[in-house]
């Protein structure tokens, strides 16, 4: 199915809309990867605002920019420009130690993201030691409990869980420094639904108790329309649309690539997606 | 019986670990066709492990045991190391679920599916890279060219899974073994890619082994669906039936999904029975 191109021509400029008690804002940022003929705009002028105690969702195309922008929050890329404010200040391009307190990302490659020569005990208890906490035992039994794995899986090795029991340790990590913005990318994809059920119900009583807000990056419309009260769609390193759970839920959504999306989120349909 | 392509008898997975035996998979049975079977199941319950033991790809001090894993009337397990080779990657592919993992980080994403290519069929190299950039063409990267020059760490999560499909899909194996190929792919992306596939069972007569934690996907893409619990098969139902399925753990699955149309405040998580790990496993052969 052809996607319109007015959709994707207007670069749109969201800040008009921010409000003054953002946690988050990201403004105009703009990311380059690779050097000469190679470079490459991966983040096309993408502004974003999340609230406090927001939980914000991205969706959109592969490849469309999502994770850079979780990235270039947590300043894991090099080159970029534009604006990234917490608490109305703008971060600097170096971050520190007390960044880290602040802001958790659980990345998207669950095999990537753990060392392979670490238990998981010793990936859970590292940043507590880092940032002087005490009470280490209990904090990662606690941890541990919560992402559903008992404490049999304390001294295991990465290569002796399964894809989802990774991505739990990965999860627990992040909430290992109590953080007060999380940012999610893909945190259940690799997870199987009755996991995902514990961990969106953990993330949302988490969000309640200890007032976090959330960015969350995920190819599951039904996720985010779960998690999300906001939803911005990105496709070619734009943002093309940004609207309320209730225009998802609603169908009615602006531009044609948000409701092929929709369309698709329905299950297969082989004369709808077979002849292309 | 001639459709079966594969036929799996009383499959065992173990693991040593500091803490005992872990039974991954514990006496299952199954076939495949020419169709497409999805394999469903909460995490750690065997999915992964099955799909390897069919390759003989269980990394030691795991051990895998079976009384027979027929392929096109050949027993596997009767192979040696030398035939598996010439199994894996030509007759039987398998995408795993870990794209970046499986491919090599030191060399260039368009030379390593051309070296998939040429180990399969004589092609000359421009041959070969034409190929791959069709079929990374028709695996929807965007941008081929771009994309065929990159190193693995420079791609997103559902470009590495795309390119892993291409290398497995551009052999043209009778067996597709998929594991959890499409999670990392936006929802447009992942029905083009699973058209693909879905091509190439209904004109080639490939055989699929689709494995999945997406009830939803499954039902609509499949044609039979396997449930596995604790490393047993508990249930197998028709993929159009799986509404109807009626095993507690399989409905548990259903019910805790998030549904765009219906908000919950909480969504349930399963209620897991201690007996689920005692009852038999069911036999899919068909
Ligand atoms: N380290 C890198 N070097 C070069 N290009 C990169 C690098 N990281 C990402 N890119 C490119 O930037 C673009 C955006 O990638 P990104 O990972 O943000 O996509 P995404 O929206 O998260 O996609 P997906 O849904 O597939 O994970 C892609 O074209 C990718 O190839
Ligand atoms: N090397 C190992 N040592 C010990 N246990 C292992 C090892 N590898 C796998 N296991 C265990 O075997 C079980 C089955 O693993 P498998 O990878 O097949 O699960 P899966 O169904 O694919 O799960 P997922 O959906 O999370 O990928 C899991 O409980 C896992 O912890
Ligand atoms: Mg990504
Ligand atoms: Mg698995």
């Amino acid at each position: 199915m052809p996607v319109s191109d007015s959709a994707l021509m207007e670069p749109k400029s969201l800040s008009a809309e921010t409000a003054a008690d953002a946690r988050l804002e990201i403004k105009n940022l703009n990311v380059y990867f690779g050097e000469g003929s190679e470079r490459f705009q991966a983040v096309k002028n993408v502004s974003v605002s999340v609230q406090q105690g927001g939980s914000f969702g991205i969706v959109g195309e592969s490849g469309s920019g999502k994770s850079t922008v979780l990235r270039a929050v947590c300043g894991l890329v090099e080159s970029w420009d534009g604006e990234i404010d917490i608490d109305g200040a703008p971060v600097s391009h170096k971050r520190n130690k007390a960044f880290a307190r602040k802001i958790q990302m659980v990345f998207q490659d669950p095999y990537a993201s753990l060392h392979p020569r670490h238990t998981v005990d010793r990936v859970l208890s590292e940043p507590l030691k880092l940032h002087g906490f005490d009470g280490i035992d209990g904090r990662v039994l606690r941890a541990l409990d919560d992402v559903g794995l008992g404490a049999d899986f304390r001294f295991r090795y990465p290569h002796q869980l399964s894809g989802g029991q990774r991505q739990r340790v990965a999860v627990a990590r992040a909430l290992m420094l109590e953080p007060e913005i999380l940012l999610l990318d893909e945190p259940t994809s690799a997870l199987d639904v009755s996991v995902q059920a514990e961990i969106l119900n953990l993330f949302a009583e988490l969000r309640k108790e200890h007032n976090l807000t959330y960015v969350m990056v995920t190819h599951d419309l039904a996720v985010v329309a779960h998690m999300c009260d906001e939803i911005a769609v990105m496709q070619f390193g734009e943002v093309v649309e940004v609207m309320d759970v209730d225009a998802m839920r609603n169908s009615t959504p602006k531009t044609a690539y948000t409701q092929e999306l929709l369309k698709a989120s329905m299950g297969y349909d082989a004369e709808f997606f077979g002849d292309s | 019986m001639s459709d079966t392509l594969l036929s799996v008898e009383d499959l065992w997975v173990r693991f040593p670990t500091r803490t005992g035996t872990v039974d991954a998979v514990r006496g299952i049975s199954f076939s495949v066709g020419r169709e497409r079977v999805g394999i469903v199941g909460e995490s750690g319950s065997g999915k992964s492990m099955t799909g390897r033991s069919i390759l003989r790809l269980i990394r030691a001090p795991g051990q895998m045991e079976a009384k027979s894993i027929t392929f096109n009337g050949d027993n596997l397990l009767e192979y040696s190391e030398r035939q598996m080779r010439k199994i894996r990657g030509h007759q039987i592919s398998m995408v795993m679920q870990d794209p970046k993992f499986s491919l090599n980080p030191v060399h260039s994403v368009g030379k390593q599916i051309c070296e998939a290519l040429r180990l399969h069929t004589k092609v000359s190299r421009k041959q070969a890279r034409q190929g791959a950039l069709e079929m990374l063409e028709a695996v929807q990267i965007r941008n081929p060219e771009r994309v065929f020059r990159s190193y693995p760490h420079e791609l997103s999560g559902g470009m590495g899974q795309r390119v892993m499909i291409a290398m497995m899909l551009i052999t043209d194996p009778q067996l597709l073994i998929a594991d959890e190929p499409t999670s990392a792919l936006d929802v447009t992306v992942q029905m083009k890619v699973l058209a693909i596939m879905d091509k190439l069972v209904q004109e080639r007569g490939m055989g699929l082994i689709f494995i999945s934690h997406d009830l939803n996907l499954v039902s609509s893409f499949c044609d039979r669906i396997i449930i596995m619990y604790a490393g047993r098969i508990v249930e197998t139902c028709r993929a159009s039936e799986l509404h109807k399925a009626t095993h507690p753990y399989t409905r548990g699955l259903l019910n805790a999904l998030p549904r765009i149309e219906e908000p919950k405040g909480r969504l349930e998580a399963l209620q897991r029975q201690d007996s689920w790990k005692q009852e038999a496993s069911v036999d899919a052969r068909v």
